[in-house]
């Protein structure tokens, strides 16, 4: 690469924020808002006080452990879009330890612990499904893994609504919530548990020495760019994929166990909360690159809590946000697109 | 590299509109790959957004930034949408019956609080939001925040808190939680139940009502029952027939409005009765499906009707398919909380406000009312006139023999029910079909 090549590229990178904002703000105008005035909303929405931003890294930790996940398999080459049912696993696995333990003998931290584990485990199995699905039957991960994602939502309603229903009650919202110490601590007068935030950052460490210093990233890393050819130098593509599946799907689970334990303290119909796809679009923005997963995470979470300033204050529909959020990674894609186009022509 | 650009693109789409349908919560301005300054967001906004008015903003912000002085600010979390035309929509108007009523107060409210339209948010969390935007007083619009307004009061033990329908502050209750500045408030809606019943029992040919509920517990079985014996007893007293021969069904969505792929679909539901004899509808839901399906089937050529709720002037939607609407009027009692709170007042209490029996329609004095429907024929309008008249002299439907669905005693021949054996109602009663409780 050409010394400059940085910087130009750095330039294309802000040029597509900058579309995507004025995209942003062109359907803000439509919708009769003030941008300038959203846009504040949401800054002053998460960072104004220790409360809000506590409340943005509640947020950014299972975000960052499902970008962290969907970096592993990126950079096998696999598209895994089931994500969200493998936060979904994670959770019901963790509800179903809790469930068992809750009254035995058994003390809290150790129930807190295996409730953790089984959300590991959950989350990689149902993993393991859509990579055996890809890998020993050829199907697609994509369909595989939405598929899933939906088998994943039709468990936790029929858990919710039947065997795990609150007695004498047929509702969706959620099983009844676990006694206050199988909650995971927080810091008092804060959402924000140290144990939560120590999982999601030591998940995301691991992940980035993964794939940048390790033989097995770098074979990782081969098998995503040419698997004919990495299979040709002798790694086992699929044991490859396999691991990566594994992997993600267990940082998912970790996601779901977080969301029952240190968010809803129960099992509710939409827990993964779109983490799932979120944290694919977290890894695309970056370009797969695992050092800025834990910022640009973080732009998300906040852009996520400080949204909910725009129906308080504003009136907004924050619906319109998912749509934003899209056009974002859109923009970024389309200029790189572009970049690699005038690359080739120069 | 260009294919792999449009399968991006592609699965971008695919993702932005999944967590749109999954409905996501959030976001505008935007990151970036590269080394982008923190500030970026708020810089690059500028260009893109200058030209219109600069100068009023920071005024408007202003405004609705913590509490101008002098102003009492009360917030309301909300369920469904402000303007759902059903529930959520009754405590918007009730919101702005406030506003009108005790001079220099001002709603704010976040609506949607539920973990499909807000992923990752809880109810409490959200009460606090409204809180740092200077609310003095919560209020919980639905059931469902029942755990949630529990939690926010733990967290916030000095912000009144009113639930509304729960039972948590009702002393000589089943689920009695002493906890200071927390009160409940729900409408005696099991009168409305039954002129809505009765509506349905003079209107329908076939003999076969259907019944949209929402969620089964103690609340909506308790309105489901009675509006059976609000239809059982006009159908007999007024249309003197044969109460074997009254069908009303009753089938749960699971949720109090639709969510979907979560829920039952209540459209479904609806044209499920409707081509299955049922004539008459009866919603349940915080929405208008059943109404909205009745007027399609009617338009189809089929004849049926339906009853609406929740909001005053829900049978807007389909006028003459409407028999009429059971609704909710918040504002006497958000009034009161509100009041008591300005003036230091605010108590623990519970309260299950009536209808004003000289006219129910009043909005400054009753918690409940009726509008009757377009749908409603001039003669059944007369009948249903006098029952809403016996109801006012004091009939009491709650009185036995009256057993439950499984065939055991509810009230024995005579037996008045009390306070508690309304609220709490185990099953459906003996007549209903449908679900008791969840399989």
């Amino acid at each position: 690469m050409k010394s400059g090549s940085r910087w130009y590229r750095f330039g294309i990178q802000v040029a597509a924020v900058v579309l995507a904002l004025v995209f942003t703000s062109i359907i803000l105008l439509i919708a009769k808002a003030q941008p300038l005035e959203a846009y504040k909303n949401i800054l002053v929405g998460s960072f104004s006080s220790i409360e809000a931003i506590t409340n943005v890294i509640v947020v950014w930790i299972p975000l960052l452990l499902a970008s962290a996940g969907a970096l592993v398999t990126f950079t096998a080459g696999l598209w895994n879009i089931g994500i969200e049912g493998q936060i979904t696993l994670g959770a019901i696995s963790t509800t179903l330890v809790l469930r068992l333990l809750q009254h035995s003998d058994v003390s809290p931290a150790i129930i807190i612990f295996l409730a953790v584990l089984s959300g590991f485990i959950g989350g990689a199995l149902w993993a393991a499904l859509a990579g055996a699905l890809k890998t020993y039957g050829g199907v697609n991960e994509i369909f595989g893994g939405l598929g899933l994602n939906f088998v994943a939502t039709a468990m936790t309603i029929w858990l919710i609504f039947g065997p795990w229903k609150r007695p004498g009650i047929g509702s969706m919202s959620g099983t009844e919530p676990f006694a206050n110490t199988l909650w995971l601590p927080t810091i008092p007068g804060l959402r924000l548990s140290w144990w939560s935030l120590l999982i999601g950052i030591l998940a995301l460490v691991l992940v980035y020495v993964l794939l940048s210093n390790t033989h097995f990233g770098l074979k990782l890393k081969a098998v995503g760019k040419n698997r004919k050819a990495a299979s040709v130098f002798g790694i086992p593509t699929s044991n490859f994929m396999m691991s990566a599946f594994l992997i993600c799907g267990g940082l998912a689970g970790l996601a779901g166990a977080l969301q029952v334990l240190a968010v809803y303290h129960r099992l509710i119909p939409s827990i993964s909360s779109g983490y799932g796809y979120l944290g694919l679009m977290v890894g695309m923005l970056i370009n797969y690159q695992a050092i800025w997963a834990a910022p640009v995470a973080f732009f998300f979470a906040a852009l996520n809590f400080g949204s909910i300033q725009l129906p308080i204050v504003m009136k907004l529909d924050s619906s319109l946000s998912g749509v934003l959020q899209g056009a974002l990674v859109l923009f970024v894609l389309m200029m790189d697109g572009v970049r690699k186009r005038f690359e080739k022509k120069a | 590299m260009k294919k792999n650009v449009i399968w991006r693109t592609i699965v971008v789409f695919m993702l932005a509109s999944m967590l749109v349908s999954a409905c996501a919560p959030a976001a505008t301005p935007a990151p970036t790959a590269e080394p982008a300054k923190p500030a970026e967001p708020t810089k690059a906004a500028e260009p893109a957004a200058a030209e219109p008015t600069k100068a009023p903003e920071p005024t408007k912000a202003e405004a609705a930034a913590p509490t101008a002085a002098g102003e009492f600010t009360f917030g309301i979390v909300m369920v469904g949408p402000y303007n759902d035309h059903g529930w959520s929509e009754a405590s918007y108007l009730a919101g702005q019956y406030v506003e009108k009523m005790v001079p220099g107060t001002k709603m704010i409210y976040i609506d949607k609080v539920n973990s499909a339209d807000r992923p990752g948010t809880t109810g409490d969390q959200l009460a606090e939001e409204l809180v740092s935007k200077g609310a003095k007083l919560i209020v919980f619009n639905s059931d469902d925040f029942k755990d949630a307004s529990v939690e926010f009061k733990k967290n916030n033990p000095t912000i009144p808190v009113l639930h509304i329908s729960g039972d948590l502050a009702w002393k000589d209750g089943k689920n009695y939680k002493e906890m200071e500045g927390y009160s409940n408030l729900m409408s005696q809606m099991e009168y409305g139940e039954m002129i809505g019943g009765c509506a349905a029992a003079l209107t329908t040919q076939t003999g076969k009502i259907g019944y949209v509920g929402p969620l089964i517990n103690d609340e909506t079985r308790r309105f489901a029952n009675a509006t059976y014996l609000g239809a059982k007893h006009c159908w007999e007293t007024y249309a003197k027939k044969d109460p074997k021969d009254l069908k009303m069904k009753v089938t749960w969505i699971g949720f109090w409005f639709n969510i979907p792929g979560v829920t039952a679909d209540p459209s479904t539901v609806s044209d499920d009765f409707l081509n299955s004899g049922h004539d008459v509808l009866i919603s349940a839901l915080d929405t208008m499906e059943a109404l909205v399906q009745t007027k399609k089937a009617v338009d189809g050529g089929k004849k049926a009707w339906a009853v609406a709720y929740d909001y005053k002037d829900a049978c807007n939607e389909a006028p003459d398919v409407c028999l009429g609407v059971r609704y909710f009027n918040w504002g006497p009692g958000y009034v009161k909380a509100v009041k008591a709170v300005m003036d230091g007042s605010f108590k623990s209490y519970w309260e299950w406000a009536a209808p004003d029996w000289k006219d129910i329609n009043n909005p400054d004095t009753s918690a409940m009312g009726f509008n009757k429907g377009k749908g409603l024929s001039e003669e059944n309008a007369k009948n249903l006139d006098a029952f809403i008249g016996e109801l006012a002299g004091g009939l009491n439907l709650w009185t036995g023999p009256i057993k439950w669905q499984d065939g055991t005693d509810f009230l024995k021949d005579g037996e008045k029910a009390t306070d508690q054996q309304i609220w709490y109602q185990p099953q459906l009663l003996e007549g209903i079909e449908g679900l008791s409780v969840a399989p």
